[in-house]
């Protein structure tokens, strides 16, 4: 772990000009940045600690959302009540993710900005063009079991590993930041994570300088709310494949889906085209596997994880026929 | 003394303490934290190791270059081939020297070791250590080194062969035949205490607190290894944090330590890094294993075969023993057990819970099973109609053998006659369920022991032994 | 037979699915915290940061180098070696302790960020020769071998025992929408999943956590 200088930010807007600054780094939970610090595959030369800032309350919005302050743990905000009776998907989704330590530490910003657990990534004797542009992507002809089938690019195949932005994803969260000028803004989640492309270096919206303030939920669409995430272990393991679902129905017939992915993709992955099928649409095998032909048009495997192929498609159709069972 | 007879009962029976529950004597200890581990045994004036690993599987190192990791903040002293001491020599269980030049003979070899004030400091420095590699090509695979592998002939050590009668032929005429091949990967023992050694000089007699599970045995080796009398060399270790095999012997960490604390005149100590753990201390080969059975139509074995490939560092000569076990467990007139050792350049393959049988028995057991339903004869009478009388390949008789007896008390208490011989057959909600059994044998060497008693004028006797139970038995 | 002659063979499918009290207490006192590098060459050790912890109901002011981690400030900096570092990743729960009553992994946060935080390790829990009630239901069910994993289970359930009771949903909670009613194995294993055990005490250990939660065994 390289030194660095530490400070704690007393305001946000201290916090967002402290961070403007090259080589600095917000720590809220840290569990995520901590692990890459003593790996050295983040050398903060400066770390503003973020977690005294007034950022952790959920508050219900004039529309009938929420809105989740950055700094909210993983755990409250999945054992909050609100989000247990409106936002199920969302509860589960955190409830699903890391262990309870963990979750105790997380923050909602920190859970967003996590980083892919790529092995190469975590090497840094090993090539990896997200923590070194240029050098190449030991994955694409390494051990890639955990890797991406969807968005990938010759440079990346890196997967992110949240299962709450998965879940914010099919609830079309808004994440709030503000900068150093104290100027706010708005990423819908959709464009907050980037695809790798040629720049997997380049993993968010986030300006220099912005910081994370809260994600505001919508009111919450209509339906029955299901996580289901397949893994190695039943406990405290990322996603092979996950799902958040929110699909509304009545005797067999589905009115409408949200489907969102996770453990395929490099950003939480929703198909369009896939919740179109489903649309007014007969609850039936043929229904769930035109949907899944959709979401896995353009799916590609790279020998070690071909197999999330078949498994997205099981794990989809076993999941609508759960939400829509009369 | 004989041991040709059972002991039967005696005054240790009459104590009430063989066969009832006893909280554990250490157990107070470990639930308020108060139990030290090799890491923690306090001590002024520490100084901390951290190791840097090869990352290459195999080559040489062109360059090594510590000059900013020498003046990095708190450093003292960085190791390599080139400041290193010339060490004993022998394979892992007899010496364990360490930067011992520019070669790297597997991946993960420790090529450096940073000691610093602080373990921050010589984590930091340690990735300041820049070292280039001539790499050459290695063979890593055992399913692609079969053809390289010879029986192996480590010291003390069963031969890797067996064979009775004919085989080959016996196999070849029989009416009924299994012939399987069975694959087991390389597995790591990960107990919950990182490997770990605070060391010591006092002159010359060095002092280790390390977390080792065969004390007299690591003595030796760290003699050997530092060149030095085995009088001199003292280990401690009174609390260790799980082995399973992989503390045995002595482990990188050791040596590293010692050398280093003799130059600097200062305790060092050094935990390895769990990632470390996989590459600089020892696992278990993984296994190609092909079981042969042959049988008459009733079941009885005719030809009994089973050949086990496991791979280790040319230099050395440990192997997994997955077929010794075989050549006791079932009768059968005809019997061939090889074992052959493929040299890979991986690190050092040893001991790890239950060596050979483990991997052994769940091919041997996976084929008994095929052989039962080929059959179509119940599994446990297929055991019963294989029990051998006596020792089916040194003909010698069983001091006790009880497992017919302990198969069908297990089948009675399990409800096996209530069971379902067709798999698939019974659901329990989202569950298909089925009912197994297997066999199992481990062998009991007995080696001379020692034990020193006294007795006090109060009546109190104290033994002491050189016996290790790190908390999971032996 | 002869033992240099190859023996080949074919490789088929059947491929298992991949898977005291110590003599030696040498002195009490704790290393310096942050030595001057011996050499002049050497360039200066990064500046330190000032922080004070509450430990198990004591105050202590510890001047580190902030990259120390709170385990790190615990064992190396206060001898309080009762928590464990097994992974130094988050991965294995041994060094969980809590924070203001909140478990948490120790190693994956830094000291310097707890400033006037209130720790209790497992070197807190017993009160003087009294144990905790976790403590003794931990020796009563034997729930460890080797120890390791052992001081970070207790705390780990401690502090889950807390969240449950506060009505903390779990994963394989039935419905979300209610309280928690009661503390099953299955609960208690997916609660406790952050903590490892290599040893596998966990029917011990789930059955010493049942005890301490007032459940029938």
């Amino acid at each position: 772990m390289k030194a660095f200088t530490y400070q704690r930010a007393d305001s946000t807007a201290h916090a967002a000009a402290a961070a403007a600054k090259p080589g600095a780094r917000f720590i809220a939970g840290g569990t995520n940045l901590l692990d890459l610090m003593k790996l050295q595959v983040e050398t903060p030369s400066e770390l503003v600690d973020i977690n005294r800032l007034p950022l952790d309350k959920i508050e219900e919005t004039p529309d009938g959302g929420l809105r989740v302050g950055a700094l909210v743990r993983n755990s409250d905000l999945a054992a909050d009540s609100r989000v247990r009776q409106r936002y199920g998907v969302l509860s589960r989704a955190l409830l699903a993710g890391a262990s309870a330590q963990l979750r105790n530490k997380a923050t909602t910003g920190g859970n967003l900005l996590q980083r892919t657990r790529c092995y190469y990534f975590y090497d840094v004797t090993k090539p990896c063009n997200k923590r070194n542009p240029g050098s190449g992507c030991a994955a694409l002809a390494g051990f890639n079991r955990i890797h991406a089938i969807l968005g990938t690019s010759d440079h990346c195949i890196a997967t992110h590993p949240s299962d709450m932005a998965v879940a914010m994803r099919a609830l079309d969260a808004k994440v709030e930041t503000v900068n150093g000028e104290g100027e706010p803004r708005v990423i819908p989640i959709a464009e907050f994570h980037r695809l790798p492309g040629k720049t997997p270096e380049i993993e968010t919206s986030l300006k220099p300088g912005e910081i994370i303030t809260a994600v505001t939920l919508p009111p919450p669409p209509p339906g029955v709310h299901v996580y289901r995430k397949v893994r190695d272990r039943a406990s405290y393991a990322f996603a092979l494949v996950s799902v958040a679902a929110i699909v509304d129905s009545t005797r067999g017939r589905i009115r409408s889906a949200r489907l969102a992915f996770g453990g395929l993709a490099l950003k939480p992955w929703r198909e369009p085209q896939a919740e179109e099928k489903l649309v007014d649409a007969s609850a039936d095998t043929a229904t769930f596997g035109a949907a899944a032909n959709a979401v896995l048009d353009g799916a590609r495997g790279f020998g070690g994880n071909d197999f999330k192929i078949p498994l997205t498609r099981r794990t989809l159709h076993s999941v609508l026929a759960e939400t829509t069972r009369t | 003394m004989e041991m040709n007879s059972p002991i039967g009962p005696n005054a240790l029976d009459a104590q009430g303490v063989v066969g009832k529950p006893l909280d554990r004597v250490d157990g107070r200890l470990k639930v308020t934290g108060g139990a030290r581990y090799a890491y923690e045994m306090q001590q002024d004036n520490v100084l901390y190791g951290f190791v840097v690993e090869a990352s290459i599987g195999k080559g040489k190192i062109k360059s090594i270059d510590t000059r900013a990791a020498e003046k990095a903040p708190g450093v003292v002293l960085v190791l390599t081939y080139r400041n290193s001491p010339e060490q004993g020599t022998g394979n892992h269980r007899e010496a364990h020297p360490v930067l011992t030049g520019p070669e790297v003979t597997r991946y993960g070899e420790p090529v450096a070791f940073v000691v610093a004030e602080s373990f921050e400091e010589a984590r930091a420095a340690a990735y300041l250590v820049d070292v280039k590699y001539d790499r050459s090509s290695g063979k890593y695979t055992l399913r692609n080194n079969l053809d390289r592998a010879r029986a192996p002939h480590p010291k003390d050590a069963p031969a890797a062969d067996s064979a009775v009668g004919d085989f080959a032929g016996a196999f070849a005429s029989a009416p009924v035949q299994i012939d399987l091949t069975y694959t087991t990967p390389l597995q790591s023992h990960a107990m919950m205490e990182p490997h770990a050694t605070l060391a010591m000089w006092d002159g010359d007699k060095l002092i280790l607190h390390t977390a080792n599970q065969m004390l007299n045995q690591g003595q030796k080796v760290v003699a050997t290894t530092l060149k030095i009398p085995v009088e001199n060399v003292r280990l401690i270790s009174p609390f260790i944090g799980g082995g399973f095999g992989g503390k045995l012997w002595v482990n990188a960490d050791a040596i590293l330590a010692a050398i280093a604390s003799r130059q600097l005149k200062r305790p060092v100590k050094i935990a390895l890094t769990r990632q470390q753990i996989f590459h600089v201390t020892t696992h278990r080969s993984d296994t190609i294993q092909r079981v042969r059975l042959a049988t008459d139509r009733e079941g009885h074995i005719l030809a009994i075969g089973h050949d086990v490939f496991s791979g280790n560092l040319p230099s050395e000569q440990t192997y997994e023993g997955a077929a010794l076990q075989t050549r006791t467990l079932y009768a059968g007139a005809n019997r061939l057990t090889r074992h052959r050792l493929a040299p890979l350049d991986i690190p050092v393959a040893s001991s790890m819970r239950a060596p050979g049988e483990a991997v052994g028995l769940m091919a041997l057991e996976c084929a008994m099973d095929e052989l039962a339903e080929k059959l179509n004869l119940d599994p446990v009478e297929l055991r019963v109609r294989n029990e051998p009388s006596e020792d089916p390949e040194k003909h010698i008789p069983f001091s006790s053998r009880h497992l017919i007896a302990c198969l069908q008390e297990g089948a009675r208490r399990f409800g096996w006659d209530k069971r379902h011989a067709k798999p698939g057959q019974v659901r329990d909600g989202r569950w298909l369920v089925g009912m197994g059994m297997a066999a199992a044998t481990r062998g009991n060497p007995l080696l001379l022991s020692k034990a020193n008693v006294r007795l006090d004028p109060d009546g109190t006797a104290t033994v002491r032994m050189a016996m290790t139970d790190i908390g999971t038995g032996t | 037979m002869d033992e240099n002659e190859p023996i080949t063979i074919e490789i088929t499918r059947r491929t298992v699915i991949e898977t005291g009290t110590t003599a030696l207490l040498l002195t009490a006192l704790p290393p310096a915290a942050l030595a001057a590098g011996p050499s002049d060459g050497n360039q200066p050790p990064p500046p330190s940061a000032t922080v004070t912890l509450q430990i198990n109901d004591r105050s202590h002011q510890l001047t580190l180098d902030p990259r120390t981690t709170l385990l790190d400030a615990l064992r190396e900096h206060l001898a309080l070696t009762g928590s464990k570092k097994g992974c130094d990743h988050g991965q294995c729960g041994a060094c969980t302790v809590l924070i203001d009553g909140r478990r948490i992994n120790s190693c994956l946060t830094l000291a310097v960020m707890h400033d006037g935080q209130s720790v209790t390790t497992i070197e807190g829990l017993a009160e003087g020769e009294t144990l905790h009630p976790l403590q003794a239901a931990f020796v009563e069910h034997d729930g460890f071998q080797c120890g390791y994993c052992t001081s970070g289970q207790i705390c780990s359930a401690v502090g889950m025992l807390a969240e449950s009771r506060s009505g903390m949903p779990s994963y394989v909670t039935e419905d979300l929408t209610h309280p928690v009613a009661e503390l099953t194995d299955a609960e208690i294993r997916e609660r406790m999943s952050g903590n490892i055990c290599r040893c596998a005490a966990y029917p011990n250990i789930v059955a010493a956590i049942k005890q301490a939660a007032g459940t029938p065994t």
